[in-house]
């Protein structure tokens, strides 16, 4: 029953986009965290998604063995973009020259993302529910 | 004289299987809406159908155990098409969220309408077994 996968199709899905939606709460906790040094201060994450192999083989894959083309969580990157030194000499942690290192989290970019990966887990639960509905009246078919 | 169930069912058993095909297909979807390069599939329903009422032109013979299925043999499983997408974007995701939800709320409607006329099939069958 193809309507069976919806469940793992989707719960992958919502897997993933739950896992965003840690990020972004973990990014935006600590958008405003400073550190002694750049290397120490907190680094904005991304989740990386990929869609799991059987999706991408397409129409080569065995009939019958037509399984979940769900979402993979291939891991989770920190961003590159540069650390922001502030000028704070009376701080505890600033270093020699007076300088503490903002996080490089931006506050803007982390809302949409929020906003995307809850927008995209509501959008997956009403499949699930819907799929979950055919399924309840495929089962009294006949009666 | 035999009874095929088959033949009693009518074409509305395989358009259900072909529903649920698509209903999964376009769920895959929407669940890779926010996947970088993942491109969006659909069946062509009434090409799929056309295959399944035995309309699909020569079907490949298979003369050995280790030939592979040709693609779409099956009438649970036919071949999905790449959707070509209005407006790609930058990452390589071809899904448009909007249309596919649209295009799953559809398929859901055909699939309860198959399975209702599916579901009549059955009453009528079962009235006319029935001896009163």
């Amino acid at each position: 029953m193809a309507l069976y996968d919806i469940f793992n199709i989707s719960g992958s899905a919502l897997t993933a986009q739950s896992t965003r939606l840690n990020v972004t709460a973990s990014n935006l906790a600590n958008a405003e965290t400073v550190s002694g040094s750049p290397e120490t201060a907190y680094r904005a994450r991304q989740p990386v998604f990929a869609a799991e192999l059987q999706a991408a083989r397409g129409g080569l894959q065995a009939p019958g063995g037509q399984g979940g083309g769900g979402v993979q969580l291939r891991g989770i990157v920190e961003s590159d973009a540069p650390v922001q030194p502030l000028y704070q000499p009376e701080h505890p942690e600033a270093d020699a020259d007076g300088y503490v290192y903002r996080s490089n989290v931006n506050t803007v970019e982390e809302m949409v993302n929020m906003i995307s990966a809850s927008r995209s887990y509501q959008n997956n639960v009403e499949v699930m529910t819907t799929s979950r509905d055919l399924l309840l009246q495929t089962l009294q078919l006949g009666q | 004289m035999t009874l095929s169930l088959d033949k009693a069912l009518g074409p509305a058993a395989d358009a259900l299987q072909l529903h649920e095909r698509r209903t999964q297909l376009l769920a895959e979807n929407i669940a890779n809406a926010d996947t970088p390069n993942y491109k969006a599939r659909d069946l062509d329903f009434r090409a799929a159908m056309r295959q399944a009422a035995g309309d699909g032109g020569l079907a490949l013979n298979r003369t050995s155990a280790g030939h592979l299925t040709p693609p779409g043999s099956s009438v649970g499983n036919p071949t999905p098409q790449y959707r070509v997408p209005a407006n790609p974007s930058l990452d390589g995701n071809t899904v448009e969220l909007d249309q596919e939800r649209g295009r799953f709320a559809e398929s859901t409607v055909n699939y309860q309408a198959s399975l209702q006329f599916l579901g009549s099939r059955f009453t009528g069958l079962i009235n006319a077994l029935r001896r009163e």
